[in-house]
C-alpha cells in the first residue's frame, strides 16, 4: 500500500526549469527525483507525483535520475510521465512502469488540404470518420486476424500491416522503431492475450483515445524552418492527429506479467518494493526477458493498430473529398510511442552506456544528428507530437541536444489536474458537447460521460506544458494546432 | 453457493487523477466482491441494470492472498467482456480460505453482450492495478479497495 503522499522535497533548481531532490526523501533511493516544469506547472502537481517519483529511485539499477516530465501528474506504481533508465545488466523492468496500454501513442498526418476547403464538408467527413473508425465500449476491429496473422501482427508491427496493403511503405521511415519492435516473442504471450486482441485491430479504443481534424493557423507556427521539414507549409493547413494503443491485449500482456511479478518477487527474486504496482523482475532473469519480448509484441500489435487506422483515415478522405487519396496528400509527420521500455545507449558521466529506458506517459524526443531518425528528420530533430484537451490545442515539436537530461524524453499531453469523478461533476456531456460545437468544435463520442471526462478544465494548459519542454530543454515548440473535429470512444 | 449478506455496495472514491479507485463494501467476503463487479461493470455502461441474464460462466480460481484473488477476479471480468464481449455480474459467489493463507474462489456469472441499442456505453476499464490494492475486514464485514486503468 502506497499510503498518503509524503511532503515535499525540497527541490533546487538545476537550470531553468529544471529542479532536482537532495535523493535522501526516503530510504533506499538510489539517485534522486529531476522535475522538469516551470514554477507554475511545478506548484500545482499532485504531491502523490513527488512521493511516486522517489519510489521509482528505489528501484534497483536505476541511473541519473527518477525523472517526472511537466505533464506529470498521479498514476498507479510509477507518475505519469514518469522516465527512470535502468542498467539491464543489474536492474529491473517494471510493468508498472510502463502502464497497461502499453505503446499507447500519437500519429500525425498532414494534408494537402487547407481549412476553408475542408470547412464545407467538416460534419461529413467527420461522421464518416466517426463511423468507419470504430470506438468505444465492444467495439471490434475492421481487420480480421487469423492466428497466423495475429502472430505475424506481434513480429512484424506497422511493417505487417503495409505488406497487407495498410498504407504506403514510406510511411514505416516516419514511425518510431520504424513501426516494430525488434526482440517481440509471441511464445511469451498468453492465450488470454492472444484472445483477447483478435479482434480489436483497428480500434480506438475509449478514455483520452480520440481521433482530431486539426488546423494550422498562421499564429501557430513557432518555428517555420522545422514545421517546413516537417511539411507544414500551407496557410490554415488540416492535418490529423490519433491516439490510440495496443488495446486489450496490451492491456492483458501487462496485467499476466504484474501477478506474476508480484508472486514471485519475494521468494524467486529477493525483491522488495515500496508499491505493489512497482512490482518488476531482473532484466536479466527469465521472467524479465520474457515480459520484455512480450512487450515489445504489444507495441507492435499498438504500431499496426495506428497503421490500419492511417489507411482507414486515408480511404474516408478520398470518399469524402472524391479524390485520389495521394493527392490529398495524407502523408505521415510521424508516430510517437508512449508507454514502453527500450534498449538505448545513453551517456551517463561521460560513459556511453545500454539502458532500459522506461518511459511511461512520456515521449521520447531524439536529438538532430541521432543515427536512429529517419534521413529527412536528421537536422530537425525527432518530431514530438503532444495532445492537448480536445478543447484547447496541440503541439507539434523537436527533440534537442539538451535533452539528455531527461534520457531524451519529453512530455505527451497536458496532463489532468482533477480527477474523472470531479470532471463529471462540473459538466454533462450532452452540455460539452454543445458548447465545444459552439465553439467550432464538432464532437462524435461514442460516451457522453468519457466525453465529460476529457473536459478541456480537466488538465492543465498544454501551452503551458510545451512552454515548459522548451524551458526545461527537453524539445523545441514548432506548430500548436487547432481542433476543429473531435472523434473519440 | 452463496454470496452471504446480499451484494453490498461499491463506490467510486475521488482520490485519483488519472484513473478510478474504488471501494467495495458487505457484510460479508463474498458480499464485498460481489460489490466490486458491479461497480466494475458500472465503468462499462451507464444502466447496469439493464444487462440481462442471457448468458452464464464459471470461474475458479486460486491466489496465495485474498487482495491477489481480488484482481484475479476482476481482471477475469475485463478479460471476458474483451474476448467474449461479454458484460457480467454475480449470479452467485463463495471464497474458501485454509489456514495457511491460501484462497479460492468459485462464482457463476449472468449477463450478455454488449448491445449499443440496449446499454449506455461508460468506458473501457483496461485492468485493474495493484496500486492500493487491499482485502479487509471493516466495521460493516469486509472491505475492498482497488483501483482500475481506465
Amino acid at each position: 500500500m502506497p499510503g498518503p503522499a509524503r511532503p515535499r522535497p525540497a527541490l533546487r533548481p538545476l537550470r531553468p526549469g529544471v529542479w532536482e531532490s537532495a535523493g535522501d526523501e526516503r530510504p533506499g533511493m538510489h539517485v534522486p527525483v529531476r522535475v522538469f516544469a516551470s514554477e507554475k506547472l511545478l506548484h500545482e502537481m499532485d504531491d502523490q507525483v513527488f512521493t511516486q517519483a522517489a519510489n521509482v529511485a528505489t528501484l534497483p539499477g536505476i541511473v541519473g535520475a527518477s525523472c517526472c516530465m511537466p505533464d506529470a501528474h498521479w498514476g498507479y506504481g510509477f507518475p505519469i510521465g514518469g522516465v527512470a533508465a535502468i542498467d539491464p545488466r543489474h536492474g529491473v523492468i517494471s510493468p508498472g512502469g510502463i502502464g497497461f496500454d502499453i505503446n499507447c501513442g500519437m500519429r500525425l498526418v498532414r494534408t494537402r488540404l487547407t481549412w476553408p476547403e475542408v470547412e464545407p464538408r467538416l460534419a461529413e467527413l467527420v461522421d464518416a470518420l466517426a463511423a468507419r473508425v470504430p470506438a468505444g465500449v465492444g467495439s471490434r476491429g475492421f481487420v480480421k486476424l487469423a492466428d497466423d496473422d495475429l502472430e505475424a501482427v506481434l513480429g512484424e508491427g506497422a511493417r505487417w500491416a503495409v505488406g497487407r496493403g495498410f498504407g504506403r511503405p514510406a510511411d514505416l521511415a516516419l514511425t518510431e522503431s520504424g513501426g516494430c519492435f525488434p526482440g517481440a516473442d509471441p511464445a511469451a504471450v498468453s492465450e488470454r492475450a492472444w484472445k483477447r486482441g483478435k479482434d480489436q485491430l483497428g480500434t480506438l479504443g475509449s478514455g483520452n483515445h480520440y481521433l482530431e481534424v486539426q488546423v494550422l493557423r498562421p499564429e501557430g507556427v513557432f518555428d517555420a524552418e522545422r514545421a517546413r521539414a516537417f511539411g507544414l507549409d500551407l496557410d490554415e493547413q488540416v492535418v490529423v492527429m490519433f491516439h490510440c494503443g495496443s488495446r486489450g491485449f496490451g492491456h492483458q500482456v501487462a496485467s499476466d506479467y504484474l501477478e506474476d511479478f508480484l508472486r514471485k518477487m519475494p521468494a524467486k527474486f529477493g525483491l522488495e518494493v515500496i508499491d505493489r504496482e512497482l512490482a518488476c523482475a531482473p532484466v536479466s532473469s527469465r521472467e524479465g526477458r520474457d515480459y520484455l519480448a512480450a512487450m515489445c509484441c504489444a507495441a507492435n500489435m499498438a504500431f499496426a493498430n495506428r497503421q490500419v487506422i492511417l489507411h482507414r483515415i486515408r480511404e474516408v478522405f478520398g470518399d469524402v473529398f472524391e479524390r485520389d487519396e495521394a493527392s490529398l496528400g495524407l502523408d505521415m509527420v510521424y508516430d510517437v510511442a508512449h508507454n514502453t521500455a527500450k534498449l538505448e545507449q545513453h551517456e551517463v558521466d561521460g560513459r556511453r552506456r545500454e539502458l532500459l529506458v522506461h518511459r511511461k506517459g512520456a515521449t521520447r524526443a531524439f536529438p538532430p544528428g541521432h543515427p536512429e531518425l529517419p534521413p529527412a528528420y536528421r537536422e530537425t530533430g525527432q518530431p514530438v507530437i503532444i495532445g492537448g484537451s480536445m478543447e484547447t490545442g496541440s503541439y507539434l515539436l523537436a527533440g534537442v541536444e539538451t535533452g539528455a537530461a531527461s534520457f531524451f524524453s519529453t512530455a505527451h499531453g497536458s496532463g489532468r489536474t482533477m480527477s474523472r469523478t470531479q470532471a463529471r461533476k462540473r459538466v454533462r456531456g450532452r452540455d460539452l458537447k454543445r458548447r465545444m460545437e459552439h465553439h467550432g468544435i464538432l464532437v462524435r463520442a461514442a460516451s457522453m460521460r468519457g466525453l465529460a471526462e476529457e473536459a478541456g478544465f480537466a488538465y492543465k494548459s498544454v501551452d503551458e506544458v510545451a512552454a515548459a519542454t522548451e524551458l526545461a530543454g527537453l524539445s523545441r515548440r514548432v506548430a500548436r494546432l487547432v481542433p476543429v473535429a473531435n472523434v473519440k470512444g | 453457493m452463496t454470496h452471504g449478506g446480499g451484494r453490498g455496495r461499491c463506490e467510486v472514491l475521488d482520490d485519483v487523477t488519472s484513473d478510478v479507485s474504488l471501494r467495495a463494501r458487505g457484510e460479508s467476503l463474498e458480499a464485498a466482491f460481489t460489490a466490486a463487479a458491479d461497480g466494475l461493470l458500472s465503468l462499462t455502461v451507464e444502466n447496469p441494470e439493464a444487462v440481462a441474464a442471457r448468458e452464464t460462466r464459471a470461474v475458479r480460481l486460486e491466489e496465495e492472498a485474498l487482495d491477489l484473488l481480488l484482481l484475479r477476479f476482476l481482471n477475469e471480468l475485463v478479460y471476458l467482456r474483451d474476448a467474449e464481449g461479454l458484460l457480467l455480474r454475480v449470479a452467485s459467489l463463495a471464497i474458501r480460505r485454509d489456514g495457511s493463507g491460501g484462497t479460492a474462489l468459485e462464482a457463476r456469472l449472468e449477463g450478455e453482450t454488449f448491445d449499443a441499442s440496449r446499454h449506455e456505453a461508460a468506458g473501457e476499464v483496461k485492468a485493474t492495478t495493484a496500486h492500493g490494492l487491499a482485502v479487509a475486514p471493516c466495521p460493516e464485514g469486509w472491505e475492498a479497495r482497488f483501483t482500475v486503468d481506465v
